[in-house]
Formats: C-alpha cells, structure tokens, sequence
C-alpha cells in the first residue's frame, strides 16, 4: 500500500485530531499575524467613527449563543467605539437568546471603559444616559415597520421594564430619522428585513455584522449601496478589532483560523493528488 | 456562594462540551445525554421566554391592568390555530393561517419589490467607461447577471448563444457556491475555536 493509498483510507479521527491541534497550538503559544484591513470594513469602521458626540446609533442584537464567538466580538469592540467616541448606543434585540449575550457585552464593556476613563480623567458612562438597551419584543418584519412610525408602540420599556421616557437618553428619540445609523449584527435573515423595510422605506444607512456563513449573501446588497459597510465572520471582526487598535478574541483566533485552513487545503490537495494517482494506477 | 456556582457552570459547560465533541471519536452514552439534555434545556427556555417576554407583556397584562379587551381577538385567532389537534373544528385554524399569509404576503410584495429588486436593478446598471479596475469589476458583474439568469431561463432549450451563456452562468454560480463553502468553513472553525478557547482559559487556563 503506498502513501496515497494510505490518505484515501486514513481515519477521519485522525483528521479531526489535527483540526484540534491546529486550533490550540497558536492560542496557547499566542502566535500572531497581521491582519490585513478589507474595504467593507474599513467603510464601516469610518462611517462609524466620523459620526459627531452625542450622535445615536442603534444597534440589532439579532444571534444567540451558537454565534456569539463570531459576533460578540465585533460587538465589543463597537460598544468601545461607540463610548470612546460619545455616540449614544440604543440595543435592541430580535432573537430572544441574544438578550442576555446584549447586556452581558453591555454591562462589561461599560465597566471596561469607565476604568479607563477614570485614569485618564475622562467622563464616564451611565446607563440611561449615555447608552440604554430596549431589551427584545416580537413581532419581526411588522415591528421593523413600525419602529419607522413610534419606537414606543413596540418597545414601551427598556429590557429592566424602565418606561422609555424615563430615560433622560430616549426622551427626544421616536423612530428612524433619529438615528444616524443601524448597526445589525445578524446571525439569520433580520438583516434581509431591515435593508427592505428600514432602508428601503426609511432610508436609515444600515452597516451589518454577520457570521460568515450569511455574509455572502450580503455583498449584493453592499454593491448596490443598500449597506454601507459589512463585517464577515471572525476576520470581519479581527479586522474591525485592529481599526480599533484594541486586539481581543478575534484577532487571536485569526491565527488558528488561518492553521486550519492551511491544514484543510493540504488535505484537499493530497486527497485529490493521492484520488487521481490511485484511479491511474488501477486504470493500468 | 456565586464563586462556587460560578465555577460548577464552567465545569457543567466544559463537561457538556466534551460529551458533544465525543461523538467525533463515536457515538457513545455521553453525547445522548448531553443532546437529550440540549433538547429538553431550550424546548423549556423557549417556552419561558414565550409567556414572559411575548404572551404575558403583550396580551395578560395589557387585558388586566389597561382594560384593553380588544386583545381577546388576536387571542381568539391565536387559540384556533391550536385546533388543527382535533380533526372535527381543524377548519377554524385556517381563518388564523388566512390572516397570517394575507400579513405576510403584503409585507413580503412591498419589501422584496421596493427593498430588493428595484435597488438591485439599479445596482446593475453601471457604468462602462475608461479602462480601469472598476470598469472590468463593472463588466464582471453585468456578464455575471446576465448569464446567470440565462441559465434559469427554461422557455428555451440550452442550445447556441443561450447554452453558451448558461454554461457561463454556471461558472458564476460554481464560484459563489466556492466562496459560500469558504466562507462556512471559516465560521465553523470560528465555533470551535470559541469552544477551544473556552476549554483552555476558563475550565483549563492554559491560554493567558
């Protein structure tokens, strides 16, 4: 039996072995590689960072855990943006698993930022105030409709059930044309909706953060203009982390990214070289 | 106290992990459990979330504490959709599916002419001026519109000028199934790198 024999019958454990080996390697011995900015990012990095203090920004908390290693750092990292810069996030949440990942990147980031500006002597952020989440409703396309109309016929209270117009930060803040952009970090189709109704309807520049696997889909609507920036998957976020010169998860899970993927297209490349010898040999 | 409670998360997650990933090596008594408890764990969740943050905001409260009675309508619509469980009064749930496909059918008209194929259209007609990068990118995509749609165009047989088109089409389809695959990978490996990281810095701190 040669080699390429051998590789048409190796175990797929072995294989799911490497797979792992080449993940923990670079996280464990911190190896680390540029990360090279693409376009779609760098407009949405812009977009958002041109935007005056005080300016809001509404933010769709649309994924649960089983994306959260893609999305909750690109949400991170906007929330830092947002607080370094003084535009005032709203949250909102349309996947009921995403609330809790909402206020858990929330609370902490808050608490990351305010340690920082108190050394450096800078004001802090209050909840309320300076950024509010309005937790999660139902109601899908039919509620991204009428958030063009009154943002209080859906969401009466933020998610602690504090009426709106007790927070001093809403109390000017009705629907759409009060905010400068939407920020939708998707794991499912709600981006679909919001580029037809919010947009199209509403004209409010959307950017999108998505999961890779729905990130393609969105390229069509960043050609045609409908988005004006867009953050695909763990490079999305790595890279959005590198704009923001603040490294974290995704910048260093770019480097076992990109170990696995090596070590996929070597396998592609052996399984196919060792396919074709094998069907020569046993054509002769 | 919540130290301790903290700490039994990290380890019920690290071993409910490990029990998923067992299955890569074959299936086995701690992967069923884990699944079966997956399974169990959101169908209760999900019904939590369902009376407290949709049926009980949006229908008790309102019909107790503001008197608002006209909420016994949606609810009655909502009720018979629950009648398909008995064969006899099964008919009344197509008045509420009626009213659902009648919603859905008038968002889905508007969205997908005003949010989708007017822009797109518009997206298409680009300009085609100068030789430069752009006006090639421009070229690319109106052949790849073009051809595309030729090979779901089944009024003509795929012979002569429409075969040749569709075969490009085809390309142009092979090329984002590729970079669809691509793009699935890279967000599979990103779940199992959260997982790894979770192993070896909150269970195992290995990484620092």
């Amino acid at each position: 039996m040669n080699i390429f024999e051998r590789i048409e019958k190796i175990d797929r454990r072995i294989i799911f072995l490497l797979v792992a080996i080449a993940v923990l390697l670079p996280l464990i011995f911190k190896v680390r590689m540029e990360i090279p900015i693409s376009e779609p990012v760098k407009k949405a990095f812009v977009s958002v960072d041109t935007l005056s203090s005080g300016t809001y920004i509404l933010i769709s908390v649309d994924y649960d855990p089983a994306s959260m290693p893609e999305l909750q750092p690109m949400y991170k990292t906007l929330l830092m943006q947002c607080f370094e810069k003084g535009l005032k996030p709203v949250m909102i949440v349309q996947w009921p698993l995403g609330l809790p990942l909402s206020i858990k990147a929330m609370s902490e980031m808050a608490v990351e930022y305010n340690r920082m500006a108190r050394a450096e002597g800078k004001d802090t952020v209050v909840y309320g105030v300076d950024y509010c989440n309005i937790g999660y409703r139902p109601g899908g396309v039919a509620q991204i409709v009428g958030i063009g109309k009154e943002i209080r016929d859906y969401f009466e209270s933020d998610y602690k059930g504090t009426p709106l117009d007790s927070l001093p930060m809403m109390n000017n803040i009705h629907n759409y044309d009060n905010f400068a952009l939407l920020f939708a970090l998707e794991a499912g189709s709600m981006g679909d909706f919001y580029v037809q109704y919010a947009n199209a309807r509403f004209g409010i520049k959307i950017i999108f953060g998505m999961t890779a696997v729905s990130a393609p889909d969105a390229y069509p609507y960043l050609q045609s203009g409908q988005i004006i920036g867009l953050l695909g998957g763990l490079q999305g976020a790595a890279e959005y982390e590198t704009l923001m010169k603040k490294p974290g998860f995704a910048t260093m899970g770019m480097t076992a990214q990109s170990w696995v993927h090596v070590l996929i297209v070597l396998f592609i490349l052996l399984g196919n070289i060792g396919y074709f010898i094998n069907r020569k040999k046993r054509r002769s | 106290m919540h130290n301790f409670w903290t700490i039994f998360g990290v380890w019920m997650a690290a071993f409910l992990t490990l029990a998923i990933f067992s299955f890569l090596y074959k299936d086995n008594p701690f992967y069923k459990l884990a699944e079966h408890l997956y399974v169990g764990t959101s169908a209760g969740y999900m019904l939590i979330y369902t009376y407290f943050l949709t049926i009980k905001p949006m229908l008790i409260d309102p019909i107790t504490k503001q008197q608002q009675f006209f909420l016994f309508i949606p609810a009655f619509f909502g009720i018979i959709m629950l009648t398909r469980w008995f064969p006899k009064i099964a008919w009344l749930s197509r008045w509420s599916i009626a009213f659902t496909i009648g919603i859905g059918t008038g968002l889905a008209i508007t969205g997908s002419i005003q949010g989708i194929l007017i822009p797109q259209i518009k997206g298409t007609l680009i300009a085609l001026h100068g030789w430069n990068w752009t006006t090639l990118n421009n070229l690319l995509i109106i052949i790849g519109v073009i051809s595309t749609l030729t090979y779901f165009y089944f009024s003509k047989a795929h012979k002569g000028v429409i075969g040749k088109t569709a075969k490009i089409g085809i390309i142009y389809i092979m090329i984002a199934f590729g970079a669809s695959f691509g793009y699935t990978v890279m967000g599979r490996i990103s779940l199992l790198i959260g997982r790894m990281y979770f192993l070896f810095h909150d269970w195992i701190p290995l990484i620092r």
